[in-house]
């Protein structure tokens, strides 16, 4: 009896010791993440103003703004988005509508987007350098880099595509079928429709994970901190100009933290309104 | 259905392309890599001197072991972190808090790497460097990778804790299982190979990780003596002379980071296989 008395207080030792280590991780991961924002916060927002955001950088960015490099950052998002976007959902409309799951060229396509998946950006940022800087004869250009970073949100925009659209009903394709539609047309007026929401968040994802892209636009997009004239001049993207300011512009550590809070904040909004669709869309299904 | 015919006929294009980036990809990498492959020994890499490429001196060993150890002590770090994060989550916390800090780990996520990287140079290595200069170093690239690769293990240690059936934890309880008896006796052997393939693709990150580890790691080529030596990784090697490498010296960049995709393929390969031996 005193044996099972003992073993039972042990438990209750390991128990407490155990839930004392997750509150203690919890908290050290909260407070780091709060450290880190206010770090920012307090950096960054004595050097924001109206004129940092509407003046191009002078002095390699010591004085003046971010207006070029916002500029260009838009600009290789937008080259990026136009190439990646429409490969991307067409993959995933052929993988969920026209294929059956199991079928070779869609457990192909599959496994290929899986392992692009997994290649590292400073890989991306080797292929988009030989490839279309190069091979291309594209240059140090923004759309050097925005195809570069195209092919980076592939499996992303594909496999967040595929799950919104595997969502939909069957009955919405089975029903447009005995009503004669053809599947173009069900697709456009009831499949993408329905799916919206889910494809929606998937692009804010995409877009967020090319805000945050430096090491594949390093020598793609090039350093170039002038307000683009076109598509084939380099254009330094805002996190690149974080990276530089800190690195290799000795007095720069006032703007970068003034773009590290802009670009943080934009990022953390486009998160927010991507969870904020993926949540509603969660608890429509439940309801439904 | 003559335009559904068409319209399957231009998806299929699209699919083609998409699937295909990843064989240009590797093409242009062997391409470009070719002229050191097949003129110099790959045990070059190994036994030259050292790393002077403008003295056609190629070896990548020092690098590749920065590489390896920043990762492998991340993970040190980030996987009982990260563990507790989900054990949290899932079993510990009241429901608003659980979807509260949840929703921290998303954001966290979201964080670019270069924000890690600036923040570790402006904070972490200054308070390194009061403790035991030069600040820069093995350990604050650790530090670093760690912040990064949590909030992956911790995403993915929670959906695989979350798809373990109720019904197990109802007999778990039936039984007077203690709340950690419990989690190590059958939560987390009935989500342990989703929680590894995790793990893995936590390390394949960490090991391809540019930007932060470059901007903490201080990027002295050598073997560290202690975690407060500073290193350079294979990834940032890359980033950093990438801009004036001609030649042999540019295609040596592009076997490392060839070498650095075979090891990220090889884990990704892994984990791939772990959840489908699951699934199936």
């Amino acid at each position: 009896m005193p044996e099972m008395i003992w073993h039972h207080t042990l438990q209750k030792i390991r128990d407490c010791g155990v839930q004392g280590f997750v509150y203690l991780a919890v908290l050290l991961v909260s407070a780091v993440f709060v450290w880190m924002l206010a770090d920012l916060v307090r950096g960054g927002f004595a050097h924001l103003s109206w004129e940092f955001m509407t003046e191009s950088p002078r002095d390699a960015g010591r004085a003046g703004g971010i207006a070029s490099i916002l500029v260009s950052t838009v600009l290789i998002l937008l080259v990026a988005l136009v190439t990646a976007v429409p490969l991307a959902w067409a993959t995933a409309v052929l993988l969920t509508e026209f294929v059956p799951v199991t079928s070779p060229l869609g457990k192909t396509v599959r496994f290929s987007l899986f392992v692009l998946a997994g290649v590292p950006s400073i890989v991306f940022g080797l292929f988009g350098n030989a490839f279309f800087s190069i091979y291309l004869g594209l240059g140090f250009s923004i759309l050097s880099g925005g195809l570069t970073l195209a092919c980076m949100l592939l499996p992303i925009l594909t496999s967040t595509a595929e799950a919104g659209l595997r969502a939909v009903p069957e009955t919405y394709r089975l029903s447009a079928a005995a009503l004669g539609i053809t599947r173009t047309a069900a697709l456009i007026h009831l499949i993408f429709p329905a799916a919206a929401p889910a494809l929606a968040a998937g692009l804010l994802i995409g877009i967020g994970r090319a805000l945050a892209e430096t090491a594949a636009l390093l020598f793609t997009s090039g350093y170039v901190d002038r307000m683009p004239g076109s598509l084939f001049d380099s254009g330094r993207a805002l996190a690149l100009h974080i990276f530089d300011l800190s690195m290799n512009v000795p007095g720069g550590d006032m703007p970068a933290y003034a773009s590290a809070l802009v670009l943080v904040s934009l990022l953390l909004c486009i998160n927010i309104l991507a969870m904020k669709l993926a949540y509603s869309l969660q608890r429509r299904k439940i309801l439904t | 259905m003559h335009i559904d015919h068409l319209l399957a006929g231009i998806l299929r294009a699209g699919a083609a392309v998409a699937a295909l980036v990843m064989l240009l990809i590797l093409f242009f990498l062997l391409y470009e890599s070719w002229p050191v492959l097949t003129e110099l020994s790959v045990f070059r890499f190994v036994t030259d001197t050292s790393w002077h490429p403008l003295e056609r001196a190629y070896n990548l060993m020092p690098m590749l072991s920065g590489t390896l150890l920043a990762s492998m002590g991340a993970l040190m770090l980030a996987v009982p972190l990260g563990m507790a994060s989900a054990l949290f989550i899932v079993f510990f916390a009241p429901t608003h808090l659980a979807t509260l800090y949840g929703r921290l780990i998303e954001l966290l996520a979201g964080i670019p790497s270069v924000v890690f990287g600036f923040w570790g140079l402006t904070t972490l290595v200054p308070l390194i460097n009061e403790w035991h200069p030069p600040g820069a170093s093995l350990l604050a690239g650790i530090l670093v990778l760690t912040l990064m690769i949590l909030p992956m293990i911790t995403l993915t240690a929670y959906t695989a804790l979350a798809a373990v059936p109720e019904e197990l934890f109802r007999n778990a309880a039936a039984l007077g299982l203690s709340r950690w008896g419990m989690i190590s006796g059958v939560a987390l052997p009935a989500a342990r190979t989703g929680i590894t393939a995790g793990i893995i693709l936590a390390a394949a990150r960490a090991l391809g990780e540019t930007m932060a580890v470059l901007m903490v790691a201080g990027n002295v080529v050598q073997y560290p003596e202690s975690i407060f030596d500073p290193i350079r990784t294979l990834a940032a090697n890359i980033a950093l002379e990438m801009a004036y490498a001609m030649g042999d010296h540019r295609a040596v960049l592009f076997v490392s980071g060839l070498l650095l995709m075979l090891l990220v393929m090889a884990l990704s390969a892994v984990a791939g296989l772990l959840e489908k031996h699951h699934h199936a």
